[in-house]
């Protein structure tokens, strides 16, 4: 039961390993702590907030876009690069325990491109 | 405080019992068993995304290592919990070492049920349930080109989804009349057994496996019971799991189908509660039948009302609204409620489409929604059902009828 998103399709199984620079992306605190993640490309920005020690995403479904626990606010200007809000999206935005306002996304949806290098992600108060 | 909490099953509801303790400050020590040899991991992955994509370990851990550390989780992988000596609160582990506890949580979870045909041990024949299994599941599955998937279930589905994309042919055999037949209604099935159908699933319902056929000591086919032979260098067995029950039915808890808890997720014995796959509780959307639910909502929701237990809050019983998904292919199939005893359906958009919702009732009350790629419906059905707000067949049926609206006014309501 309960299924992602197809991420990435492929054939060969083997882990491609990228050297580029990682996009640094900027994690804010409700009491104003900033803590910055070197994110690996091509993982979602919940996953890289995770593996960054990230305590405000929580991701209960793993990044199935289904629970709305890995909610943050996204500043309008960076909206155009983090790809469009789906209709699974959306429905789930409207579940979400902070309020959900106009720069609110959830960071399972979003993948980590080079386009995302300074992103500046603020968490919400609580997730659950 | 320095009690220690033991948690047996390093799973989801295990890991977020442990998560939970600790983001709310517990002090005492918190130890986290688990039989496998990884650190907790996210199961939904390793039956679609897994097999198809390139994902790397650490997009299914849940958290990475060191959060462990950080955290004072005390992880034991690769370790059996053995017995309880419940006059003594110690738990035995099959490292010869002994923890006691002053809680301990069953978070055992289930296994899968075994298929004993002849040939289930050839080569080729795979289970999904683990990490492991998953690996050497998609290894194999990149190579196969015909593929035979014992029971419609959702593992079975999601499986058979993903192996067509990978251009493998895949027959599925079901011993009911329909897909999901224990989990969906029956409109529903349908829409799932043409859509996949349509892909170029085939589908042989009413039947069983006789055998598995070898060559080589590898698996070449299958054979049914009416004697039907398919050919196939992969088969995998989805015919549903049992919980694990032997632990707590070692130290005389009650058993259930499953560990059987309270309406506070507690067993007989106060210092032991039981979360999860492996739980058996009375719920208030079966009119308080004892029900066992295995999906990641009742792991995550029953592992937060043992935490605040244990934490000392008020208790409040267990009563988070059940939901459940499914991704198979281009369908996303989400359920909301319990809907395994309703009399009557109401089908809300084209049932002939892939977008449309399945209201099931029972006596004229609402138990549950089946949505197939209707977020919106699924998540008032959430609000909905949770609320114990009434809805009529007829609204159901209504698209001009504002579900969302409706659910926001019954949650302002609730909660004025």
């Amino acid at each position: 039961m309960y299924f992602c998103t197809v991420s990435i399709f492929c054939t060969d199984p083997t882990p491609l390993i990228k050297q580029q620079a990682m996009p640094k992306i900027t994690f804010i605190k409700p009491d104003g702590a900033q803590l910055i993640v070197d994110a690996k490309e091509g993982v979602t920005l919940m996953q890289a907030g995770i593996d960054g020690g990230i305590n405000g995403i929580v991701a209960e479904c793993g990044g199935c876009c289904q629970c709305a626990t890995c909610h943050v606010y996204v500043a309008p200007d960076w909206q155009p690069r983090l790809g469009s809000v789906s209709e699974s999206e959306n429905a789930m935005l409207d579940n979400t325990v902070c309020d959900r306002r106009p720069e609110s996304r959830l960071s399972c949806e979003i993948k980590v491109t080079p386009e995302l290098d300074g992103l500046v992600v603020h968490l919400p108060v609580r997730q659950v | 405080m320095t009690a220690t909490v033991a948690i047996v099953g390093a799973g989801l509801a295990g890991f977020q019992v442990a998560s939970v303790l600790r983001d709310q400050n517990f002090q005492g020590r918190v130890v986290l068993i688990g039989d496998e040899p990884h650190r907790p991991y996210h199961r939904p992955p390793l039956s679609k995304a897994y097999l198809l994509s390139t994902s790397d370990e650490a997009s299914v851990a849940m958290r990475p290592d060191a959060y462990y550390a950080d955290r004072k989780i005390e992880v034991l992988s690769s370790t059996r919990a053995v017995s309880i000596d419940r006059n003594h609160r110690k738990l035995a582990l099959d490292n010869g070492s002994v923890i006691d506890y002053e809680h301990l949580v069953l978070a055992v979870g289930a296994r899968n049920r075994p298929l004993h045909v002849p040939g289930y041990d050839l080569n080729g024949v795979f289970f999904l349930r683990h990490l492991d299994e998953a690996r050497a599941l998609r290894v194999r599955l990149h190579k196969a080109k015909q593929a035979v998937v014992v029971g419609a279930g959702f593992i079975g589905l999601e499986f058979a989804a993903a192996a067509l994309k990978l251009q493998v042919a895949v027959t599925v055999l079901e011993v009911a009349d329909r897909p999901m037949s224990r989990a969906l209604s029956a409109p529903m099935s349908a829409v799932f057994a043409r859509e996949h159908e349509k892909s170029g699933m085939r589908f042989m319902f009413n039947t069983q496996l006789k055998r598995l056929i070898e060559d080589e000591g590898r698996v070449a086919g299958v054979e049914t019971v009416d004697g039907a032979v398919i050919e196939a260098d992969l088969v995998l067995i989805g015919i549903g799991v049992i919980p694990n029950v032997e632990l707590a039915a070692t130290c005389n808890l009650e058993i259930r189908n499953g560990v059987a808890v309270d309406a506070h997720l507690a067993t007989a014995d106060p210092h032991i509660s039981a979360v999860g796959d492996c739980a058996s509780f009375p719920s208030v959307y079966a009119d308080g039948e004892f029900v066992r639910l295995e999906s990641v909502q009742n792991a995550t929701d029953q592992a937060r009302c043992v935490a605040a237990r244990i934490l000392g809050r008020t208790p409040l019983p267990y009563s988070a609204v059940p939901w459940f998904w499914s991704d198979q292919a281009h369908l996303k199939l989400q359920i909301a409620g319990l809907t395994m005893n309703h009399d009557q359906t109401v089908t809300r958009g084209d049932p002939e489409s892939i977008s449309c919702s399945v209201f099931c009732f029972r006596k004229g009350r609402l138990l549950g929604v089946e949505t197939v790629n209707r977020p919106a419906d699924h998540m008032a059905a959430r609000r909905l059902i949770g609320n114990h707000t009434a809805l009529s067949p007829a609204q159901a049926a209504d698209e001009s009828v504002d579900l969302k609206a409706i659910a926001a006014a019954a949650a302002a309501g609730a909660n004025p």
